[in-house]
């Protein structure tokens, strides 16, 4: 059986699927938050199935896919980066990081 | 050049992929959870390799799998007792049928596509394309990514800051 480029869009819908469930689905924040890194990884399969099978246009650059994912990691690392920072600065305040004790917000 | 052990290589990293993705799900410990999550770091760097993309592969482990999934590891330390394990919030099936019907509509679409004609070679080597590319059509972009970086650390580290003031 020939691996082609549908099996991998498959396989990154259904790891996206996963990280959407796991950041609906969760309550503890840092776990949110693995949930969305779930979710680029998914997108940075796709780039790079796509960078891969899809012939470029005359002029374009044959590798512009994987350099959109090597941005995509870098701004991943920020926001993981900034997103583990909020994380630890709410439980200092507020002893959780429990999203549903979180709700000064709400009314 | 499309062997047949590009497949075999596909499919097990594909299901380890999935299947440490369901193990976040899962897991009750969070630590487990993290170790979990880099696994499917890895699968899915394996999975860069077999795509013929080498040095995007090995920046997947380097940030993800190595800087990522310490950083998670940190926060978790640093948030002892969070009283609330991995349990689940009330969206738990409402979220599974929204996840579901996202990926089912999005794999539909990839196979009704027609993609046209694919290529069927890859890339010998990336990395020097992807350094002129990075300092010739995308510099902007690139120096823009620092400064960004940059401004992340300053922000992380202010935030977590002890308040010395006081």
């Amino acid at each position: 059986m020939h691996v082609s480029l549908e099996h991998y869009l498959i396989l990154s819908a259904i790891l996206f699927g996963m990280g959407l469930w796991i950041a609906l689905a969760k309550r503890n924040a840092i776990i949110i938050l693995m949930g969305i890194e779930l979710m680029l990884n998914a997108v940075n399969l796709t780039l790079i199935a796509f960078n891969r099978f899809v012939p470029a246009p005359a002029g374009r650059s044959p590798i512009a896919g994987q350099v959109f994912v090597i941005f995509v990691i870098t701004v991943a690392a920020a926001e993981a980066a900034v997103a583990l920072a909020l994380a630890v600065a709410v439980y200092r305040n507020r002893s959780t990081v429990d999203i549903d004790k979180i709700d000064l917000l709400k009314f | 050049m499309d062997g047949v052990g590009v497949t075999v290589a596909f499919w097990v990293l594909g299901v380890t992929a999935v299947a440490s993705a369901v193990g976040i799900m899962l897991a009750r410990n969070l630590l487990h959870a993290v170790l979990w999550l880099i696994l499917t770091f890895v699968a899915l760097a394996g999975l860069f390799i077999t795509l013929t993309a080498d040095f995007v592969a090995v920046a997947q482990v380097l940030v993800y799998a190595g800087a990522v999934g310490v950083l998670v590891i940190f926060a978790i330390m640093l948030t002892p007792n969070s009283a609330v394990g991995n349990s689940e919030t009330r969206f738990f099936g409402a979220g599974f049928v929204v996840a579901t019907v996202l990926s089912g509509i999005m794999a539909y679409v990839a196979v009704k596509t027609d993609w046209g004609t694919l290529k069927s070679e890859g890339f010998a080597s990336t990395a020097q394309a992807i350094g002129q590319a990075l300092l010739d059509r995308y510099v902007l972009p690139f120096e823009i990514a620092s400064v960004l970086l940059i401004a992340a650390m300053v922000g992380a580290i202010v935030l977590v800051r002890a308040d010395q003031e006081a």
